[in-house]
């Protein structure tokens, strides 16, 4: 039996510990906000925050998240992730949308650290994160706005 | 995909589908049965199944609900491209609705209702129709309607139907208002107009503006649906055991300890693999590596990258077949003096998109259903019925987001026809069968590679001549598409070559197919994929040769190409081209069509003392006749050259004795965003029918960004992928 908290929610779960996190959200949970990608930590596809950091779900066994404090884009719900989310909606930054859940939960935990992040750390903060349909151009401009808004409000 | 007009497609061995002219007219009449009637069939969408529940329905594409939601069906599978907006402003700008009153439905597979305008009388999407081929469709659709709201209205209010307005969602006469469910009912049991009158370009109220995408919300909350997210009550998750070369097959299969680890179902064998069945995606995982396969690779592949290119090269060094000639060019490159001769490799791409492939399937007696996002449903009606056993019209298709596709999803026996094969040995449950990173790059249907020869000659100052052989692999032969296929080569091989639209008096295009045991297929603007590097970057040869600047020469070359000109002055005019760039930094240009869309696209890459290079900027400037949504196209020419750019800057498959040497995104590697340049997108005003954008902004970027590195350096590019040093 392993316990976690996901979204502020308690679980306690009795299965496979090898079973990586994508697939206790996925299969078991029925989250399926969180994507498979790579399966490798290549694509950040998966991305989910993990204490507050972002990390790659489809790499970290149950085992290895014991007791962590997970949060995926069901139940992100800070100032970050809302501006985030509002400025990927005012640029209508997706195309295909699959890896934008795992944009988005890089893009919260970037401004969580860094409330005015440059290009240069927009780009090394977002570089585990690949989109095919390669909206990084938007995507770097919706960080801006979103920093930017949040900065108003601040 | 080149899916033109006037072709003929053998689908299978007893059906062929005659695409012709009259047919396509009769189409995209108002009258011509796509349009009375016939009400849609509500698509089991877990998104919005219960928002469309009686909804009266006006015609194929339209039903209004009592609430006045505006429900239109997607016909086209939305893969990022825009369809679910684009489509939806054709029908929302000529019924009159208010943009955030409008919602989407994806359309079930049914060709009879809901083809493709330019294939005839096959569903499916590609060849960047969508837009194009639906411009009268679905305006006449939203006119229709439009048209029996004020009918009834009328009727209602005892007034002449011409005095009724609708506007912005609702319907007026003088101070009386209503809102579109209250009269939805009544109207929607009018007969439909049979020659709806369209609205005058001036009056368009969506068409042309900026309006939000309709899917960002369900796409930025993780509640947009793709495949993986389908659950089903007893649904099994599986995963397949493939042959480490496509046309493998299994010689000896021992199933024992894989059948005995925990959460299996059942291991059964499909034609292309062995399937472990299981209660969900971990346990599926775990056993599919317990199996103790033995494989037949008799038939498969064994040659390595470099001798395919090597049989690529001495096959263009012999003359074949002519598919274009205009003037003499052999005559003329014998008598010229100044004779500039390149050879180009381009190598194998895959699709890659994020989403690996998968599908669900539940097989049942005289009915099978699928869930997944179907690029060319009507294929997959055909194939999965004859696995099923069951008519294709008994084949139903609940059509979902598509995490990606660029050509991928439009392939015939492929990933589909394998999840029917396990969901037919399992009756009566529901299977996901999903791909890992691996299996989607290992049976990737990849971009064929390719060789190109060209020798070209200017003389006083012009270009003059140019003869080019290029030699590929087919995507269409040996497959159902084979029928496509117009004289004796594949035409993807040639495609933008031998329509070229530079003025060279003398032109020889020569292509020969080269057969290699490799799984081909479209990807994103297929043949112009490649070819327009070649083009553009030999233009630039060809300048430097007739000591032009590349502007001055193509402007020469276009001059009976007025649109062709207009994306040119724009691009050069938007980059300043004249202006003299910061030390280090050069530009380079390209210009091509393809999809009826002429894009042209100016790089400006930065190379440094250590021999890297990065594309800063790339200006680029698109007409594709009316602009249905500029913020759309801009994010299509952005995407386009993303993806142009990652396959120019880093991306190969290459085989080692037949077998594919990448398996995931490390050895693929795709390009971060950190690669990604700065994008202006300019769109040309024009009031020609719209053409497509999801491919056109793709085939310009590689020989832009290869020009502006021949300017820095001198030396000519003929080889991609570019790498990371000049």
């Amino acid at each position: 039996m392993i316990s976690l908290t996901i979204n502020g929610k308690a679980h306690q779960l009795d299965i496979d510990p090898d079973t990586p996190l994508l697939w206790v959200l996925r299969d078991e949970l029925h989250m399926t906000g969180t994507k498979l990608g790579c399966g490798m930590s290549l694509c950040g596809a998966c991305t989910v925050h993990m204490n507050g950091a972002p990390v790659r779900s489809c790499s970290l066994p149950l085992s290895a998240v014991a007791n962590a404090n997970i949060q995926t884009i069901e139940g992100a719900n800070s100032a970050e992730f809302n501006a985030v989310q509002q400025a990927w909606r005012e640029l209508d930054v997706v195309q295909c949308g699959y890896c934008q859940s795992g944009q988005i939960m890089s893009a919260t935990a970037l401004l969580q650290t860094n409330k005015k992040p440059t290009d240069e750390q927009i780009d090394a903060a977002m570089a585990g994160n690949l989109c095919r349909c390669a909206t990084y151009h938007r995507i770097r401009g919706a960080i801006h706005q979103a920093a930017d808004n949040l900065g108003r409000k601040a | 995909m080149n899916f033109l007009n006037n072709q003929r497609v053998k689908l299978d061995k007893n059906s062929s589908l005659e695409l012709s002219r009259r047919q396509f007219l009769r189409a995209t009449s108002v009258g011509g049965g796509l349009l009375i009637g016939t009400g849609f069939v509500s698509v089991a969408l877990p998104v919005n199944a219960e928002a469309s529940s009686d909804a009266p329905v006006f015609n194929a594409f339209l039903k209004i609900t009592p609430d006045s939601k505006v429900i239109v069906a997607i016909k086209h599978m939305d893969m990022g491209q825009g369809v679910s907006t684009g489509l939806t402003t054709l029908v929302a700008e000529e019924l009159g609705a208010r943009w955030d009153q409008v919602e989407i439905e994806f359309a079930p597979a049914d060709a009879t209702r809901y083809n493709n305008l330019f294939w005839g009388a096959a569903q499916g999407t590609g060849g960047s129709s969508s837009i194009a081929n639906s411009w009268q469709q679905l305006r006449s659709a939203g006119a229709a309607a439009r048209e029996m709201l004020q009918a009834a209205a009328a009727a209602e209010w005892k007034v002449p139907q011409a005095e009724i307005n609708i506007s912005n969602g609702v319907i007026s006469h003088g101070k009386r208002t209503s809102e579109f469910g209250a009269l939805a009912a009544k109207a929607a049991a009018l007969a439909t107009p049979q020659k709806p009158v369209l609205k005058d370009p001036k009056d368009f109220q969506l068409i042309g503006k900026n309006i939000p995408r309709k899917d960002s919300a369900a796409k930025t909350n993780g509640t947009a649906v793709y495949t993986q997210e389908i659950q089903l009550p007893g649904m099994l998750t599986a995963l397949v055991a493939y042959p480490p070369q496509v046309f493998g097959k299994v010689k000896k299969l021992d199933a024992t300890k894989a059948k005995a680890s925990p959460g299996v179902v059942a291991v059964v064998e499909i034609p292309r693999g062995v399937a472990v069945v299981a209660e969900n995606f971990w346990a599926a995982n775990k056993a599919r590596k317990l199996l103790a396969i033995d494989w037949d690779l008799s038939a498969c592949e064994t040659r390595s990258s470099d001798e395919l290119f090597a049989a690529c090269h001495e096959l263009a060094s012999k003359d074949s077949h002519v598919l274009e000639s205009k003037g003499d060019a052999p005559a003329a490159l014998k008598n010229a003096g100044n004779i500039i001769s390149a050879k180009y490799e381009i190598p194998y791409l895959a699709h890659a998109t994020i989403e690996p492939l998968n599908c669900v399937v539940k097989v049942d007696k005289d009915k099978c259903e699928l869930w997944f996002a179907s690029q060319m449903p009507t294929i997959d009606q055909q194939e999965v019925g004859k696995v099923a056993g069951v008519k294709p019209e008994q084949v139903k298709i609940n059509s979902l987001y598509a995490g990606g596709s660029f050509g991928r999803r439009a392939c015939a026996n492929d990933y589909v026809v394998d999840a029917a094969q396990i969901a037919k040995q399992l009756p009566g449950r529901a299977v996901k069968m999903v791909w890992t990173r691996e299996d989607d790059l290992l049976n990737a249907r990849y971009r064929p590679m390719a060789v190109h020869h060209i020798s070209g000659a200017v003389a006083d100052g012009k270009a003059i001549a140019w003869q080019h052989h290029a030699v590929a692999q087919s995507i269409m032969r040996g497959t159902p598409f084979e029928g496509f296929i117009k004289g004796p080569v594949d035409g993807s091989i040639v495609e933008g070559v031998n329509e070229m639209h530079y003025a060279i008096p003398n032109l020889q295009v020569q292509g020969t197919e080269i057969p290699i045991k490799v799984s081909t297929l479209w990807w994103r603007s297929v043949g112009h994929s490649g070819n327009a590097f070649v083009i553009e970057t030999f233009i630039d040869q060809l300048a430097k040769a007739a000591k032009k600047d590349p502007v001055a020469l193509r402007r020469e070359l276009l001059a009976s190409e007025p649109r062709a000109l207009g994306v040119l002055n724009l691009a050069v005019e938007k980059a300043d081209w004249k202006k003299t760039l910061p030390a280090g930094v050069t530009r380079g240009i390209a210009v091509h069509k393809s999809f009826g869309t002429w894009v042209a696209q100016v790089a400006e890459v930065r190379v440094n003392a250590d021999k890297t290079f990065k594309v800063e900027r790339v200006v680029c400037a698109v007409d594709c006749g009316v602009a249905v949504n500029p913020d759309v196209i801009r994010a299509q020419m952005e995407g386009g050259i993303g993806m142009g750019l990652s396959a120019a800057l880093g991306e190969a498959i290459t085989l080692k004795k037949g077998v594919v040497e990448q398996t995931n995104y490390h050895q693929y590697q795709l390009m971060r965003i950190s690669s990604m340049p700065k994008v202006d997108v300019h769109i040309v005003p024009s009031a020609e029918v719209p053409s497509g954008v999801g491919e056109p902004g793709l085939p310009p970027i590689a020989g832009a960004v290869a020009n502006a590195l021949f300017a820095a350096t001198g030396k000519p590019i003929t080889k991609l992928p570019l790498g990371d040093k000049v």
